[in-house]
């Protein structure tokens, strides 16, 4: 089982060593390993927020790549715990035009899971020259631009903003032709989440066929980060294996509830998913049905 | 002309595989014919560190059914870890009392999530009619204590399981009272909302209003 993370000496961290360790700086790993926890165990506190945000501009942990392994932590942490907070949406944001590739692709993640608009702007720059910038970056196993983090984040903060949709659409759409399949991918998806299409979702759904199952099981994260009902059997049949269906049909089944929720309560109470507290109201027979779904692949 | 696939031919092909799809091929095929005979060779892939073909034999096996259960818990001594860990998900499928025990361990104490996953849901529908009926009220208590106990697991999935398993157990027993205790807590608490929703659903089925 997993169970509450040790320190890297063996020793269980509490809340105040994980603030002493990532307040010092004379001992890289446990700065390191304080970043990734607060993170981790979900800890909203103000002195962690700020200790993280000042993590992010530390200049002292490289790896031997040049990159910046404690900026990648605490980008990451802060998309955990910094809802609502203005000065982590800009630091995150700041770190989009940051050298290191990696906490550009982790910033990216972490202001799509913090669901701030703000960002758009940010996040479409880096998309200036379209696809035929979108090129790997000689001698390094990745593009020149983290593009799937990118265009995840995108579809996720342009959903449901009609006042965008066209303007995003033009900028998505061509990744749709890139030629990494990843890439076309993360398009498809962001292209379903900014415009409602569903051909877009049909074509992540088709890839569930694919030959490689590396490929399929991109596609099961895909649909489940995107909700897609109309997807829930072929996610069932896909040939992977059942955790990552389950994981996929988990995201299927949470999208109806939300949708659910949104439709039974009154404006403004629709975050009500996010609050264990409050009953789920009726269940839907969509709902029901993914969850016979899964109850077939435990 | 296709040529016929006999249990001789299917078993050469798993023999023959030279590679991990056609390993997986040549056990689905195998597995497909519902053979008794099969059932040596399916319990010796479980340990070939081939997931694909892991999951092709445990079908196999849940399909052979009884037939498979001596044999597997004969070998369990024998396997590594992970062949224990498929073992164990064969026997969660074919519901066998005799699989009980080694359910009770594995939903609470197994390392691995879809190992704790697969015993918890098979602790629900171990096959309860094929037990003396002297023993099976102690042996359905016992699967609802672990079973209680497991909706507290880490792992969403794995509480998920419990409640599909507690919903199958609760189906079959007369007094449900704890049952229906833990289902309503974890309806309004869990902080998983596909557990929620699926003890809510538990719910519905056993105290319809």
């Amino acid at each position: 089982m997993s169970g509450v993370p040790h320190n890297p000496d063996g020793q269980p961290l509490t809340v105040e060593q994980a603030l002493i360790n990532i307040n010092q700086t004379a001992d890289h790993g446990f700065r390191y390993y304080a970043a990734w926890w607060l993170g981790k165990m979900r800890i909203r506190r103000p002195e962690a927020i700020e200790a993280l945000l000042v993590a992010l501009d530390d200049e002292t942990d490289r790896s031997p790549d040049g990159g910046y392994p404690l900026r990648r932590n605490a980008a990451r942490a802060l998309g955990k715990i910094g809802q609502g907070n203005n000065n982590v949406v800009s630091a995150l944001i700041n770190c989009l035009r940051f050298d290191d590739y990696y906490v550009r692709e982790t910033a990216a993640q972490s202001l799509e899971s913090l669901g701030d608009a703000t960002a758009i702007d940010a996040l479409v720059a880096l998309l200036d020259g379209g696809v035929d910038a979108a090129v790997e970056v000689p001698g390094k196993p990745h593009l020149v631009h983290p593009y799937n983090a990118i265009l995840e984040a995108l579809g996720t903060l342009g959903q449901g903003k009609k006042e965008l949709e066209k303007e995003l659409a033009a900028i998505v759409a061509p990744f749709l032709g890139h030629a990494v399949p990843q890439v076309q991918n993360a398009a498809a998806r962001a292209m379903y989440q900014i415009t409602g299409k569903a051909h877009y979702a049909e074509r992540l759904v088709q890839v569930l066929d694919h030959d490689q199952l590396q490929l399929r099981r991109a596609a099961l994260i895909d649909l489940g980060a995107i909700g897609y009902l109309a997807g829930a059997d072929a996610i069932a049949n896909t040939l992977a294996e059942n955790s990552m269906k389950l994981i996929a049909l988990k995201g299927v089944l949470e999208r109806q509830l939300t949708v659910q929720a949104s439709q039974q309560s009154a404006p403004g109470e629709q975050d009500s998913l996010q609050n264990s507290e409050q009953d789920l109201g009726p269940l839907s027979d969509d709902s029901r049905r993914v969850m016979a779904l899964m109850d077939g692949l435990l | 002309m296709v040529p016929v696939k006999t249990f001789e031919t299917c078993l050469q092909a798993v023999n023959d595989a030279d590679s991990a799809q056609g390993l997986l091929d040549a056990v689905e095929d195998l597995a497909e014919l519902n053979d008794q005979r099969a059932i040596p060779t399916l319990i010796q892939v479980l340990g070939f560190n081939n997931p694909g073909a892991a999951v092709a034999a445990v079908e196999g096996l849940v399909q052979i059914g009884i037939p498979a259960v001596t044999p597997i818990l004969e070998q369990l001594d024998g396997y590594n870890y992970g062949a224990r860990a498929w073992a164990i998900r064969a026997l969660a499928g074919i519901g066998d009392p005799r699989g009980q025990t080694l359910l009770l361990d594995a939903a609470a104490n197994d390392f691995s999530l879809s190992v704790r996953r697969a015993a918890a849901r098979g602790l629900g529908t171990i096959r309860w009619q094929d037990m003396p009926e002297s023993k099976r009220d102690a042996a359905m208590v016992q699967s609802q204590t672990v079973l209680l106990q497991v909706t507290q697991d880490d792992e969403w999935v794995v509480r998920y399981a419990a409640v599909v398993g507690l919903e199958a157990l609760g189906l079959t027993q007369a007094e449900t009272d704890k049952i229906l205790q833990s289902l309503s807590h974890l309806k309004h608490h869990d902080d998983t909302a596909a557990v929620r929703a699926r003890a809510q659903w538990a719910l519905e089925k056993l105290a319809p209003h």
